[in-house]
């Protein structure tokens, strides 16, 4: 009897340490796809990663070839590019920030409500959209009423993503801070506008402001919806009507271009700075402002 | 009163999102009417003809839709060892430790990458290694985009599980390890089974985001314009033949791949409404 | 039922006449309270937990207004005015509220928060009056000396005594008619507690102060009059030393004797 319970305790103990082991190897190897992302992109991109990248114009497919044949380093960079995802995005932020703060706010202070959680809802369905299909319905919205591509029609679409993120951020942020604040300001004789605008918001900053940081950081690669609003530009262009470049839509390009390639990984290797450095931000004010 | 204004204001904002939400559903289905008339909902759907030419237009939605389930599905059953090690590595293993934020941190950031460059990667590391494997003579395919997508969907599955995980109560667990259980044991029988709902929302929700993922299946799944054949083979999804085709087109061919989004939001919408309901289902426990 | 109560020899500053309060349509939390309130004394809401006190407390300085499904009838006279047909606003810079939870606002400095009620509010203030407001309220309320070199760190840092007497700073800086504390107290150590009922006494020569609480002991040491409520209703209520020895209704009696709590 004894050498039996030894006997099965010892198989569950070995099953234990098997399963252990299984969990931490696969979870190593969950981990490797980053690395080896991180190296392709910054080993192959550091070579064109200089300042004509932030200076020039794409190169067009001729210039790039002649290059080529020459064995020279393709001339240009992605300035059209760059300005054009501070167009498109810039406009996207003015767009969903105070619309998303003030929906933020009307769900935390309204929950519970049967229209607030009917736009909570839609909120998550917006937010699980496909990201071609809000390209579609900003094509439908903006290019086919204007006639063309642009700027504009580009940051609808990325406004639309960007949209329901911060709005659930700002909501879980204000439901998260302790009533009485809101009690104690209201108790002084101030009005519900002073107590969102004074008290609640600078409280729930730190949440507000993550949140907004990592919407950013979502849309700046985005190419799908892009690829049908803006279509793309090889010069620089500040006119929100016109069609416009942004970084990723470039590097879609370069990779369609067999003459432009060499640029592909400069580029990704630029955008996932930019990337990498907003979800950093984010979390050092996450954690700077925990109330 | 200044505050009944800023209360309006609110409203109207929240307002919007209905608004949105109408439009968006409007917009779509009034631009897939032609599709549907000329070939009814089902027929459309049931077809796996795709041909723009024009002495021969017909188009229906089916290749692309058995290359989107092949593609999230596949990617899913892929996705699962992986991402419920990491789920079970910081929810249980090793919750709270700083190795554990370490690998949160590594999975977060896969989440941040952009599709484009997952689509780049792909295409130029790990295509030759689907070719070495004999899949298939040029790579491209189900195989490599399901796998490329796996990777994708992992930070999602992985933490919203961890979550689940780390929240089954303590107190259940002790009274397990007080009997004399195993740590696999007390996993399997109580952590695993309490988040069970919630963990199964994760993976619902993570099959959604592979419904929906457009550049890096565009860029290695082939395109090609049928129903695919066996993972080997290439084929199209839903959002990759609209990235690729949706250029040029117009008339019924426009309105056909406008349909193709209507099904796509309709599919998206319902994964996610299970699994909020999956979801509510594990608050009620 | 009523005894003869601590008048200091002046009108009521506060007068409730057949307050009701109700949740739920038909049924009252606090139903038909008339009672007066003494310039300058403190009066201590008594009873068992749900009987109505702080939802009473809440209904004179319009709490329950945020809550739409919340209805309050009857008249609450402050200085012959009735509060409910007053602006909300307005009623709240004249009556004061501390709750139960210390709360200083988190992104304020302390001298910002005792001056939030200004700043809260829109009114601008030189300088200098600020900085005397700040001084008298934070001395009324025995704190002057132990922040007077840290008022512009943020009020996190102080225990919770102290932030229960920044809130009561903070309130008492608007110079509001009547004080309302709604379990002030209970969420402090004894030590603290002291501190703050020694506060009260010495408050009352400048304000009149209203104070819910659960502790009987803590009526009996501080209050003047008392006022105990059971399920909604006004028991019994006056002098507190009278109510305390010779309670005129059996129910105040087993509640003060312990036969329930």
């Amino acid at each position: 009897m004894m050498e039996s319970i030894t006997a099965s305790n010892r198989l569950r103990k070995g099953k234990d340490k098997i399963i252990y082991f299984l969990v931490c190897s696969f979870s190593f190897l969950a981990m490797i796809p980053l690395f080896l992302i991180l190296w392709d992109v910054v080993s192959k991109g550091y070579k064109n990663f200089n300042i004509r990248l932030f200076t020039e114009v794409t190169p067009s497919s001729m210039d790039a070839l002649l290059a080529n044949m020459n064995d020279e380093p393709i001339p240009g960079g992605i300035l059209n590019g760059i300005t054009g995802t501070i167009l498109i995005v810039g406009l996207a932020i003015l767009f969903s920030v105070p619309l998303g703060l003030s929906i933020g706010i009307y769900l935390a202070d309204n929950h519970g409500k049967r229209f607030a959680k009917v736009v909570s809802y839609l909120t998550d369905l917006l937010q699980g959209m496909p990201s071609i299909v809000i390209g579609i319905i900003a094509y439908a919205w903006v290019v086919k009423p204007l006639g063309g591509y642009s700027a504009l029609a580009g940051s609808v679409a990325l406004t639309i993503m960007m949209l329901p993120m911060i709005v659930r951020s700002t909501e879980e942020t204000l439901k998260m801070l302790p009533y009485a604040y809101k009690e104690a300001g209201l108790a002084l004789g101030a009005s519900y506008t002073n107590v969102v605008f004074k008290i609640l918001l600078p409280s729930g900053f730190g949440g507000i402001f993550t949140g907004i940081l990592l919407a950013i950081s979502r849309v700046m690669g985005e190419t799908a919806p892009l690829m049908l609003t803006a279509l793309g530009a090889s010069v620089v262009n500040w006119n929100v009507m016109e069609p416009t470049s942004a970084i990723p839509l470039l590097i879609w390009d370069f990779y369609n271009d067999p003459n432009l390639v060499d640029l592909i990984w400069s580029s990704s290797l630029l955008l996932l700075i930019v990337i990498f450095l907003l979800n950093w931000t984010a979390k050092i004010v996450a954690r700077k402002w925990k109330v | 009163m200044k505050d009944r204004i800023f209360r309006l204001a609110l409203f109207i904002a929240a307002l919007t999102i209905l608004l949105l939400t109408a439009g968006i559903i409007y917009a779509l289905v009034s631009r897939s009417l032609d599709t549907f008339a000329e070939y009814g909902i089902w027929g459309f759907i049931a077809n796996p003809e795709w041909d723009p030419r024009s002495a021969t237009e017909e188009y229906g939605a089916l290749s692309f839709i058995m290359g989107t389930l092949y593609t999230a599905f596949f990617a899913l059953f892929i996705c699962i060892p992986f991402s419920l090690s990491v789920a079970l590595f910081n929810g249980e293993y090793f919750k709270g430790t700083k190795i554990s934020s370490a690998v949160s941190s590594v999975v977060d950031l896969l989440a941040g990458i952009p599709s484009i460059v997952y689509g780049l990667w792909g295409f130029y590391s790990v295509r030759p290694i689907v070719i070495e494997l004999g899949v298939n003579a040029q790579g491209f395919g189900i195989f490599l985009s399901s796998i490329v997508l796996a990777i994708m969907i992992i930070p999602y599955a992985s933490s919203l599980s961890a979550e689940f995980i780390s929240m089954v109560p303590n107190r259940m667990k002790e009274g397990a390890y007080s009997l004399g259980a195993t740590r696999m044991e007390v996993i399997q029988r109580i952590s695993l089974p309490t988040a069970a709902s919630g963990i199964v929302a994760s993976y619902i929700l993570a099959l959604g985001r592979a419904l929906g993922e457009t550049m890096a299946v565009t860029m290695l799944i082939g395109n090609t314009d049928r129903i695919p054949r066996g993972l080997r083979d290439t084929g199209n999804t839903m959002a990759s033949v609209i990235a690729n085709q949706f250029g040029e087109a117009d008339g019924l061919k426009l309105s056909a791949l406008i349909a193709i989004g209507l099904l796509l939001f309709i599919i998206t919408a319902i994964i996610n409404l299970i699994a909020k309901l999956a979801m509510k289902k594990l608050s009620a426990v | 039922m009523e005894s003869v109560k601590i008048t200091n020899g002046m009108n009521p500053i506060l007068e409730l006449k057949e307050v009701s309060v109700s949740y739920t349509p038909g049924k009252n939390a606090v139903d038909k309270v008339t009672t007066e309130i003494y310039p300058n004394t403190i009066t201590a809401i008594m009873g068992p937990s749900g009987c109505g006190k702080s939802t009473l407390l809440r209904a004179i300085n319009r709490m329950h207004d945020l809550y739409p499904h919340i209805k309050t009838t009857g008249e609450i006279l402050l200085k012959d005015k009735n509060v409910l047909e007053m602006d909300a606003m307005k009623v709240r810079r004249l009556v004061g509220m501390v709750f139960q939870q210390p709360n200083p606002f988190p992104t304020m400095s302390i001298y910002d928060n005792v001056l939030a009620g200004y700043t809260l509010n829109g009114i601008r203030l030189k300088k200098r009056e600020k900085d005397e407001i700040v001084q008298h309220s934070l001395k009324s309320v025995a704190l002057w000396e132990e922040v007077k070199d840290v008022m512009t760190k943020r009020g996190s840092f102080l225990s919770g005594g102290q932030q229960q007497r920044l809130c009561i700073a903070r309130t008492l800086a608007l110079k509001p008619e009547v004080l309302l504390m709604d379990e002030p107290t209970s969420a402090l150590d004894p030590i603290s507690t002291n501190k703050i009922e020694e506060l009260l006494l010495e408050l009352k020569k400048e304000f009149t102060i209203i104070v819910v609480t659960h502790n009987m002991s803590q009526a009996a040491r501080i209050s003047d009059n008392s006022m105990f409520m059971y399920l909604g209703e006004l028991i019994e209520h006056g002098n507190t030393t009278q109510m305390f020895t010779k309670p005129k209704n059996k129910r105040t009696e087993e509640y003060l004797t312990g036969v329930f709590g």
